[in-house]
């Protein structure tokens, strides 16, 4: 079937077999590689992307269902060299280890703070409950999305687009959960 | 894995969507937000011949009032029905419970209807629009029925629906006013309820003036409490009263019986708070 699915803000247009799954057209047609296969049963979210503008598990889906769509991967964030906010904010406050389910808690993270944009722990956790992390814990997870909704903020003004390695806001964990 | 391969039809109406399934006969299948279908067919638990894809049918989104009762378009996602006015205001039950239904990404494709259909007895969406008394209504090659939900979910991921049929709107009667609660017991996230209770509770000058109570996964479909509602009705909105009605939950089943004894009186004491 012919599709035609607009892709990190690109127009593909490409004959796809019905089966083909949205992550599999994703990372082996289009070379989207950064959005990853963890579990292959909808259970773990690390295939996170968005669809018009909310987040989907993109090996939930057929490729053919995403005609006429929109879809933003994790390679699709920066702009000019400059990481998402919300990428940045994962780096600063180490929320990651081994980092493969960090694409899709990252698209989760956007998709969460696009309709709660000042979330409280719990309200990060349940946001991110489609998203399994083995490395973790969670505690810097849950950080990194407060920090990045601090940074997201409105009228945070300019220093909202500043990124620098050494702009740590979080403090290191004090034991464990 | 990979599904087995499939042809893929896309209607642009309910009708040529019901002509593609007379069309494609018996094997065919219909997908709605998918996110039951999908690992179905990764699984290679179903091998349908042809899929047909109601996702592009707008005319089946969206949550209308109808008077005395909403119409909800099957294909609502979850997302929506979270969302929606209508619903908070007057089917509050049915909020509650999509709130809790798998996680974000799957609310976003996921649908009313799907749920519906799908009719895993574990689905959230079941033992609500059971005890609430939703109505069905189902298109046909033989046009338009209405089923109630108490004919609708017939067995284990059994339902009314003929092969050739499609679900294309949910009727529910206004709950205006109405306290609900939706007690779900599941060990972990994104895991699907051991048991569940639906309650929604009418409260009027401190007595209980209705009720109705609707349980997830004690059956091969949902089950509704009625011996805990006409227990409720006509006594005051107590502690003592709620415990004494919740004892007649009943499963049939060992250890689910209690947990749903223990569940109904808490989804009836947050009810008849809130």
């Amino acid at each position: 079937m012919h599709i035609s699915v607009n892709v990190d803000g690109v127009t593909y247009a490409d004959e796809v077999e019905p089966r083909l799954l949205l992550v599999h057209y994703l990372r082996e047609r289009l070379g989207k590689t950064g959005t990853v296969v963890g579990c292959d049963t909808g259970n773990c979210g690390a295939c996170t992307v968005h669809l018009d503008g909310h987040s989907v598990k993109s090996c939930q889906m057929f490729a053919v269902q995403a005609n006429g769509h929109e879809v933003t991967t994790i390679e699709g964030l920066a702009r000019d060299g400059k990481l998402h906010p919300v990428q940045q904010a994962f780096r600063s406050n180490h929320a990651l280890q081994c980092g493969f389910c960090t694409p899709g808690m990252i698209m989760q993270a956007i998709d969460l703070l696009a309709d709660e944009p000042d979330p409280d722990d719990e309200t990060v956790r349940k946001g991110l409950e489609g998203n399994l992390c083995r490395c973790t814990g969670y505690q810097n997870i849950v950080r990194a999305v407060q920090d990045a909704a601090h940074r997201m903020r409105p009228g945070a003004g300019p220093k909202m687009e500043q990124h620098s390695d050494d702009h740590v806001t979080a403090t290191q964990p004090v034991g464990g959960e | 894995m990979i599904p087995a391969e499939f042809r893929y039809l896309c209607p642009s109406t309910v009708d040529e969507a019901v002509r593609m399934l007379a069309e494609e006969g018996e094997d065919a299948k219909v997908i709605a937000g998918g996110q039951s279908l999908v690992p179905v067919l990764r699984m290679r638990l179903a091998a349908p011949t042809a899929l047909i894809d109601i996702g592009g049918l707008t005319e089946l989104t969206g949550v209308r009032d109808d008077g005395d009762s909403l119409l909800i378009g099957a294909m609502t996602t979850h997302y929506e029905v979270q969302r929606d006015h209508l619903i908070h205001d007057h089917a509050l039950l049915l909020k509650l419970v999509t709130d809790t239904v798998a996680d974000p990404q799957v609310r976003h494709r996921g649908t009313f209807g799907g749920s519906l259909c799908h009719a895993d007895p574990a689905g959230d969406l079941l033992a609500p629009a059971l005890a609430l008394d939703a109505v069905m209504i189902i298109a046909g090659p033989g046009g338009r029925r209405e089923v109630p939900a108490s004919e609708f979910f017939v067995g284990y991921f059994e339902t009314a629906l003929a092969p050739d049929e499609i679900l294309i709107d949910v009727r529910v009667p206004k709950y205006t006013g109405w306290g609900a609660h939706y007690e779900k017991l599941n060990r972990v996230a994104q895991a699907w309820s051991i048991v569940a209770v639906a309650a929604a509770v009418q409260v009027r000058d401190g007595t209980i003036a209705a009720a109705r109570v609707g349980l997830t996964n004690v059956g091969a479909g949902p089950v509704r409490a009625v011996d805990v509602e006409s227990a409720l009705v006509g006594q005051p909105a107590t502690a003592e009263a709620i415990s004494e009605a919740a004892l007649r939950a009943s499963t049939g089943d060992g250890y689910k019986d209690n947990l749903a004894r223990v569940l109904t009186g808490r989804a009836l004491t947050a009810a008849v708070a809130g």
